[in-house]
């Protein structure tokens, strides 16, 4: 029952989000539940992902980055909005066809020790998805879990061993497995290496980019770490309170950033050198982030900014072009941010 | 009188467990004069925070042990105290600032009474003294209407109002040392800065020393004066600031520096990696603790290296055998390196052609 949409973007386009919403409604009451209010932890976002890119989502805690990954897999139904995956709308589906395209999305979470039920082999973990969509005979399967095992450095003699026989890095690279088992085309990785040290982060890192430009891998890449995103995303959006306030290509986010909110996040970023800290000005932002619930009026970010005036209290600022290539922002003083 | 403020001298900690002790720290050794700012750097499970603990006198026991080693602290060997020393020296002398602020904030005491309780103990203060200097406290680490804050309860606050009470909590009694473990790592980088910047700026303000446990290297190089990285509960490497982001010599550092991505760099290829995993403390390796990962072992690292000076700088201290910026030492390491990933790349090229090949 899904129609084709039209679309103008590039046929090179594997996701489009498009005005995407997702509130959660809040109740008060034991018997008789009523609505009070909405958490609206996804605000109307639209952004597009070209087939093999990596778009890293970047933003504070609570900020509803985690949220987007979720409604993406239909983990959530949106409140409004489409979410476009070649061309067909995933928040119009349901049942069979929801199944059937969910071979192609996949997804790693932050904790792999939530992620990996302790009671199954790490084998029986990975061939999990090739049992699900019946790709071959189970000789064929356990081979290629075996071959998958010896890809992501580990031995596939391991493949009867339970989780908790692996340390973190190992576990989150065995979810990666299980994530590419079945060939899908697009992984929302979200907080991937949070829970990782460094030296073992770099390791999960490095695989993910192999495996993309192995197997032409689309990744949404989750993260609250600026140095981590910078690393892998080709294109970064930031988030604030529901709302990407900032998008653009890598280097260009990082050289000249748009939004005050992007360049107060890059500034708080400790940098491992000391002597480029020592030079270092900081943009300290007061404060914390406001609720979700009672969203500011105006540009979300009036409240923490350094460079707000009366517009941004009263006038929600557009997502707009701004000068750059493909470089969006939604703040009344854009052009100011890059120059102070 | 001795020059320094506290002096680890080979500290052993032993867990009891399951087939053996861990050796969750071996003979560890390090130094903090008044007032300097030392960062312990390394990976979970490093025995970092037990170092941080146990001068604190709070590692539980049993399971754990003191199996060896003193800790001098204003020339007292903290191990020898009574329970009833120690509890002068908690909070009064030594305050500590923990990583997750909700778990060490008592929730059933408003925040005001649990900084004048300290105040109560420690100096002996009277009642009204405690409270005002409750509210100037609250008033020092940043939060705003402190005196109406003082009767809130720690629910009410966010994490790193939180963090900033506990840092209140631990500066009360204005401690000769303070030791953070991991104060910012539950917190958004933009309250990480907000705090890192309140810690220096009291450290400062009353010259107090300090720890600071991270596994950040970002934050040890905006914070500490000195650097000591840990592995496997052993020091591998120790050296001013400037000196180990520097001119880092032991391959453990090197590895470590060379993993982080970096906000203030393009992108270059792909980062280098440690391969491995560290060593299982129930059975410590009986040589250098980093062997099994380092792309520089020879055979003499099956033999314990001594953390000695290095040539030409007598702060800077390495516990590895290899001098790692000899050129052919360099390119040992780098053909074993490159081994390496061929295999891996290898590997996975053959899955790629099985995946793709339906």
């Amino acid at each position: 029952m899904v129609d084709s949409v039209e679309t103008a973007v590039a046929s090179n386009t594997l996701l489009d989000v498009r005005d995407l919403k997702m509130h959660f409604p809040l109740t008060s009451g034991i018997i008789i539940q009523r609505n009070v209010g909405y958490v609206r932890a996804v605000d109307g976002i639209s952004f597009s992902i070209e087939r093999g890119k990596t778009l890293g989502l970047v933003g504070e805690s609570g900020s509803g980055k985690t949220t987007i990954g979720r409604t993406i897999v239909r983990l959530y139904k949106p409140t409004t909005g489409q979410i476009l995956f070649e061309n067909r709308d995933l928040a119009q589906l349901g049942g069979e066809s929801l199944r059937q395209i969910r071979k192609d999305i996949q997804m790693i979470f932050q904790d792999p020790f939530a992620s990996l039920n302790p009671r199954y082999t790490i084998g029986s973990l990975i061939s999990e998805p090739m049992h699900i969509y019946k790709i071959g005979s189970a000789k064929v399967i356990r081979e290629r879990t075996e071959e998958l095992l010896n890809v992501v450095g580990l031995r596939p003699e391991y493949i009867d061993r339970y989780p908790h026989e692996f340390s973190g890095g190992q576990r989150q690279r065995i979810v990666v497995a299980r994530a590419i088992s079945i060939n899908p085309q697009f992984i929302i990785a979200d907080e991937p290496v949070s829970a990782l040290d460094v030296s073992v982060r770099a390791q999960v890192l490095n695989l993910m980019q192999r495996l993309q430009r192995q197997l032409n891998l689309t990744y949404l890449f989750v993260s609250h770490d600026l140095s981590v995103i910078r690393h892998v995303a080709d294109r970064i959006a930031v988030m604030y309170l529901g709302k990407i306030v900032e998008l653009a290509d890598r280097d260009e986010l990082y050289v000249a950033p748009k939004h005050p909110y992007t360049k107060a996040l890059l500034s708080a970023v400790p940098i491992p050198d000391p002597k480029v800290e020592k030079k270092r000005q900081r943009i300290i932002l007061s404060g914390d982030l406001p609720s979700p619930i009672n969203i500011p009026s105006g540009c979300r970010f009036h409240t923490r900014c350094p460079m707000a005036q009366t517009i941004c209290r009263e006038e929600e600022p557009a997502f707009e072009a701004k000068t750059g290539h493909d470089h969006f922002a939604a703040c009344h003083f854009s052009e100011q941010v890059s120059l102070s | 009188m001795s020059e320094y403020l506290l002096d680890v001298q080979d500290l052993k900690i032993y867990f009891k467990a399951k087939g053996g002790h861990v050796h969750a720290v071996d003979g560890v050794n390090f130094t903090i004069k008044p007032g300097e700012k030392i960062a312990i750097v390394g990976e979970s499970g490093c025995g970092k925070s037990v170092t941080a603990l146990s001068i604190m006198r709070l590692i539980q026991q049993p399971p754990g042990e003191y199996a060896g080693g003193n800790i001098y602290f204003e020339e007292n060997d903290l191990l020898t105290f009574s329970e009833r020393e120690m509890q002068k020296i908690r909070g009064g002398k030594i305050g500590m600032i923990f990583q997750d602020p909700l778990n060490c904030l008592n929730p059933t005491m408003t925040i005001g009474k649990q900084i004048m309780e300290g105040l109560q103990i420690h100096l002996k203060v009277s009642k009204d003294d405690a409270h005002q200097r409750a509210i100037s406290l609250l008033e020092q680490v940043g939060i705003p209407a402190p005196a109406e804050r003082f009767n809130a309860y720690p629910h009410q606050f966010s994490g790193g109002m939180r963090q900033r009470v506990m840092i209140a909590v631990a500066l009360a009694c204005n401690p000769k040392l303070l030791i953070a473990d991991e104060p910012t790592t539950a917190l958004d980088v933009t309250v990480q800065a907000q705090i890192l910047e309140l810690i220096n700026g009291v450290c400062h303000e009353f010259g107090t020393a300090l720890i600071l446990i991270t596994h950040d290297l970002g934050v040890v190089a905006g914070m500490a004066d000195r650097v000591i990285v840990m592995y496997a509960g052993e020091v591998m490497e120790e050296a001013s600031t400037d000196e180990i982001f520097s001119n880092p010599r032991h391959p453990y550092t090197i590895g470590l520096l060379a993993s982080v991505s970096r906000l203030d760099e393009v992108r270059q290829g792909e980062l280098r990696t440690i391969e491995g995993a560290p060593p299982d403390l129930l059975q410590p390796p009986t040589g250098c603790p980093f062997m099994a990962r380092c792309y520089f072992a020879r055979n003499i690292c099956r033999q314990k290296p001594p953390l000695d000076p290095i040539a030409g700088n007598a702060a800077h201290r390495k516990a590895c055998w290899v001098d790692t910026t000899d050129p052919k030492e360099r390119a040992y390491a780098d053909r074993r390196l490159q081994a390496r990933q061929a295999a891996q790349k290898a590997a996975l090229s053959e899955v790629a052609n099985i995946l793709q090949g339906e």
